[in-house]
C-alpha cells in the first residue's frame, strides 16, 4: 500500500529510526537491525531522505515476510512504516 | 608546544603523519610541534594482499613492515593500545596506563572484524580478512572437489566492498581451471536488493555473474549457520546448502571509541563531517579511513585521499595560515581496482557527486592492481602519491 497521506487505521508506531542523511544501504540496514532487536508485532517507522529507500525497503519487507503499513512523503523525506510479523 | 596525536598507524594514520612531517618540518625541528603515532602492533599491514594469499601465492611476510620504517624520523611512534579518549581533558589513555595529552587528535584506528558474533562461524565459515584466515581458505579450496560454494556477507558495512564479489569471480575461474566447474555451484549472496551498493557497479557486475553462472541471491542477510545440515540461513527466510562457506565477518569500529562516547554502539563508526572530516563537530578531532561513518567504501584508497585534507587542516591550525578551501575539503574521492577473474579487472573511480563508470573489464586493470600491490610500500604510506 502506497499512500501520500497517513491512513486512519495506522497502528501506533513503537520505534522510529531517523536515517535521514544516510544513503543506500544505510536506511535498510538500520531497519534490519531494528527488526532483529524488536519483538513480533512491533511497528517501526523509518525516515529516509534517500529516494532509493521507497523502492528497496518495501521490496525487502515483502521478501522478509513482514507487513508494509504505509509509505508517506513528509517534508522532503519518506516515512516508511513496517510491522514485524515473525 | 603543539601536540598532534594520531591514533592508528595503518594507511590513514601513516600518510597523515608523513604529510604533516613534511608540511611542518621547521616547526618540528624547532620543537614547536610534536607529531606522534600510537599503534597497538607497531606493524603496518597491507591488507589487500590477504586476498592474494588465497588466490595468488602471496606470503604473509611480504604484507607487513615495521611502522617505524615507513614514517619520517621526525614522527614519534608509541607502540601501545589506546583504551580511552577524554575529549574534555584532551588526553588519551593507553593500556600501559600512560596518558598522552593532545591539541589536535586524528582517529585512524580502522575497523575490526567480529566473526564471533555469528554462531559456528569459526568452525564452519572461511574468510580472507586476516592472513591466517586467507591461508586456511586456500587449504579449504585445495581440498574442495565439487559441490556448493556460498559467498555471503554477515554484516554491513565491511572493508573493501567489492571483495566478496571479486572472491566469487576468482573462485569460479579457479574451479573452471581445475576442471571442477561442472561439479560445482557458486552462490553470491547480497544483503541488499542488488549485487552491489553502488547501482552502476551492480549494473556492471550482474551480467558478469550471469555469464559465469554464479547464482545471485539478493536481500540475503546472514542470520544463522546450521552445521548439522550444512546450511546458512538468512533473516529473510532463505536457506542455502554449502560444502564450502565464505562469509564476510561483521565489522565494527574500535571498542575504545564506543567506550569514550565518541562513536555510537554497536557499529562504533565515528560521526564524521563529509568534507572537513571533523568528528561530531569538534574542531580539534579528525577521523579518516575505515573508522568513519561516511557513506563511502571502507578502503585504503578512501583513507589515502582523505589524508591530505586532515594534514592541510592541521597544518593551517599550527601555522595560522588561512585554509586552502580546495585542499581542505574532502570530495568523497575513492579509486579501487576490481578483480573479475581470468586475469581481468576493472576500475571504480568516484566521489560524493559522481558515481563510478567502470570501464569494460580488461587485463590492464588487473595488472594495475598487481603493480599497485608491488609498489605500495614505496609510494602510499610515504604520502608520495
Ligand atoms: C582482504 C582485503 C582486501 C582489501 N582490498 C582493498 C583494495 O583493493 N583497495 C583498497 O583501497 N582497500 C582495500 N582493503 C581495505 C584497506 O585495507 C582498509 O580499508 C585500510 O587499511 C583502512 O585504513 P585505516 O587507516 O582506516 O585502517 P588500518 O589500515 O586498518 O589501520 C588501523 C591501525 O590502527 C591500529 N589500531 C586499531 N585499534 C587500536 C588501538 N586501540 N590502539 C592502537 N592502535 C590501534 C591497528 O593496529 C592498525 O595498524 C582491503 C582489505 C582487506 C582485508
Amino acid at each position: 500500500m502506497l499512500t501520500d497521506q497517513p491512513t486512519m487505521d495506522q497502528p501506533t508506531i513503537n520505534r522510529t529510526i531517523d536515517a535521514r542523511g544516510s544513503f543506500c544501504p544505510g536506511p535498510l540496514m538500520e531497519l534490519i537491525r531494528a527488526i532483529r532487536e524488536s519483538a513480533v508485532g512491533t511497528v517501526i517507522a523509518v525516515r529516509s531522505s534517500d529516494r532509493g529507500s521507497r523502492i528497496d525497503i518495501p521490496k525487502w519487507v515483502e521478501k522478509a515476510g513482514h507487513r508494509l503499513v504505509g509509505l508517506t512523503e513528509v517534508d522532503g523525506y519518506d516515512e516508511i512504516v513496517i510491522e514485524k510479523l515473525h | 608546544m603543539d601536540r598532534i596525536l594520531i591514533l592508528g598507524g595503518g594507511v590513514g594514520g601513516t600518510i597523515v603523519a608523513n604529510l604533516l612531517s613534511r608540511k611542518l618540518r621547521r616547526q618540528i625541528d624547532d620543537q614547536e610541534v610534536e607529531v606522534t603515532i600510537v599503534d597497538q602492533s607497531g606493524n603496518h599491514v597491507y591488507q589487500p594482499g590477504f586476498m592474494y594469499i588465497t588466490f595468488g601465492n602471496e606470503q604473509e611476510k611480504n604484507l607487513s613492515r615495521p611502522e617505524r620504517s615507513l614514517i619520517d624520523e621526525r614522527v614519534k611512534l608509541v607502540v601501545d593500545e589506546v583504551t580511552r579518549v577524554d575529549d574534555t581533558t584532551h588526553s588519551v589513555t593507553l593500556a600501559s596506563g600512560a596518558t598522552l595529552p593532545y591539541d589536535q587528535l586524528v582517529l585512524a584506528t580502522g575497523s575490526r572484524i567480529a566473526p564471533e558474533e555469528i554462531e559456528h562461524f569459526d568452525t564452519e565459515a572461511h574468510h580472507f580478512y586476516t592472513a591466517q584466515a586467507a591461508r586456511s581458505m586456500r587449504v579449504a579450496l585445495d581440498a574442495f572437489s565439487g559441490g556448493s560454494i556460498v559467498v555471503a556477507i554477515a554484516g554491513m558495512p565491511y572493508k573493501c566492498p567489492p571483495a566478496p564479489l571479486e572472491v566469487s569471480f576468482l573462485i569460479e575461474a579457479e574451479l573452471r581451471q581445475r576442471g571442477l566447474r561442472d561439479k560445482s555451484q557458486v552462490h553470491f549472496c547480497s544483503p541488499i536488493g542488488r549485487a552491489f551498493t553502488i547501482e552502476s557497479v551492480s549494473d556492471m557486475a550482474t551480467p558478469v555473474l550471469e555469464e559465469k553462472g554464479i547464482e545471485l541471491h539478493t536481500f540475503f542477510n546472514v542470520e544463522t549457520i546450521d552445521p548439522a545440515r550444512k546450511v546458512v540461513q538468512s533473516l529473510e527466510g532463505e536457506e542455502l546448502h554449502y560444502d564450502l562457506l565464505v562469509l564476510v565477518p561483521p565489522h565494527h569500529g574500535a571498542q575504545f571509541l564506543i567506550d569514550s562516547g565518541l562513536a555510537p554502539a554497536p557499529g562504533g563508526w565515528l560521526p564524521t563531517d563529509h568534507h572537513t572530516l571533523q568528528v561530531g563537530g569538534r574542531p580539534d578531532v579528525y577521523a579518516l579511513g575505515d573508522t568513519t561513518d561516511l557513506p563511502l567504501s571502507k578502503a585504503g584508497s578512501t583513507a589515502h585521499f582523505e589524508a591530505p585534507i586532515v594534514a592541510e587542516r592541521i597544518a593551517a591550525w599550527v601555522t595560522g595560515k588561512p585554509l586552502n578551501e580546495k585542499r581542505a575539503n574532502y570530495t568523497g574521492r575513492v579509486m579501487c581496482f576490481f578483480e573479475i577473474g581470468d586475469g581481468k579487472g576493472t576500475l571504480l573511480r568516484f566521489d560524493y557527486d559522481h558515481p563510478p563508470h567502470p570501464p569494460k573489464p580488461g587485463r590492464i586493470w588487473h595488472l594495475g592492481k598487481v603493480l599497485f600491490n608491488k609498489t605500495y610500500w614505496h609510494t602510499v604510506p610515504r604520502g608520495r602519491v
